[in-house]
């Protein structure tokens, strides 16, 4: 088909697409380049941050959530999610004190994340030492990778 | 639950120490988020470390200069992959300049669930004295 252009200038459709590529793919390699062993990484924004991680048989899950009770945390697993909140108080000082500095955050906090693939929620193991939780998720059977011996 | 609204946390991001020392072990340093109040008596400090234990934990009082320095291992194992990464563990560390004289052999420092509590009781001197007015 012929497509007469009034205006050359003026992107077709295709060509809007094969730009907004372009941008995206200029945008990832910005990405990469900044996101070298020295970058931080991107948080998600919300309290507590979590680390994720796998091996065979498991999922391990992190979370940085200092000065909290272990009774005041409330997990939860069901099949592929798995759900934390809590809250953070930080007890008022009773004396006269003056405040030069108060950085510390305290409130409600509630995150769920749905992993790759299902765990076995009844065998669930959570620690919280020195202000890090951590959950030991276990794949559920089928969800484990299998060797398959080949034959000959 | 309190009565008033229980509000969220609110999140601030691990802040990377913007003016790092010379360091002699490589890996990331953090500057924890810190509270801290004085009274007559003490100033006490509060410090977020989440993931030091109390043996990797320095404090050190010099020249008025209070450095805190805690060190985090990485708690993963080789054969575990990343899945998500929100947060790194690195070094804990930040530096404070005390105007006070401060009653060092009283200092107290006590690290529970991550978090550190630091009183650091002010000498006898610096302590302000109610002065009575005698009427003549």
């Amino acid at each position: 088909m012929l497509v007469r252009r009034v205006w050359p200038s003026r992107p077709t459709f295709e060509g809007s697409f094969a730009d907004f590529d372009q941008v995206r793919r200029e945008m990832l390699r910005l990405l990469d380049a900044t996101s070298g062993d020295d970058a931080p990484d991107a948080g998600a924004g919300v309290f507590p941050p979590m680390n994720i991680t796998q091996d065979d048989n498991n999922f391990y899950l992190r979370a940085e959530i200092p000065g909290v009770k272990p009774a005041e945390l409330s997990i939860s697993a069901l099949r592929n999610r798995v759900s934390i909140s809590g809250k953070r108080e930080i007890p008022p000082e009773h004396d006269r004190v003056s405040y030069h500095r108060k950085e510390r955050a305290e409130g409600a906090f509630n995150r769920a994340v749905t992993l790759p693939t299902e765990v076995n929620a009844e065998r669930v193991e959570a620690r919280y030492t020195d202000g890090v939780l951590t959950l030991t998720l276990p794949k559920a059977e089928q969800a484990k990778p299998r060797q398959i011996a080949v034959r000959a | 639950m309190a009565t008033e609204a229980t509000r969220d946390v609110q999140k601030t991001e691990k802040s990377a120490v913007a003016t790092a020392p010379e360091q002699t072990r490589t890996g990331p340093l953090y500057s924890p988020a810190v509270d801290i109040f004085e009274n007559d008596n003490s100033i006490t400090l509060l410090a977020d470390m989440p993931g030091v234990k109390a043996s990797d934990l320095e404090i050190d009082l010099r020249e008025n200069v209070l450095t805190l320095t805690g060190r985090v291992t990485a708690p993963e194992t080789a054969k575990e992959s990343n899945v998500v990464r929100e947060y790194r563990s690195g070094t804990f560390f930040r530096q404070f300049t005390v105007s006070e004289a401060i009653d060092q052999p009283k200092i107290d420092a006590q690290l529970t669930d991550g978090v550190l509590r630091l009183e650091l009781p002010k000498v006898e001197k610096a302590r302000p004295r109610q002065i009575t007015v005698r009427a003549v």
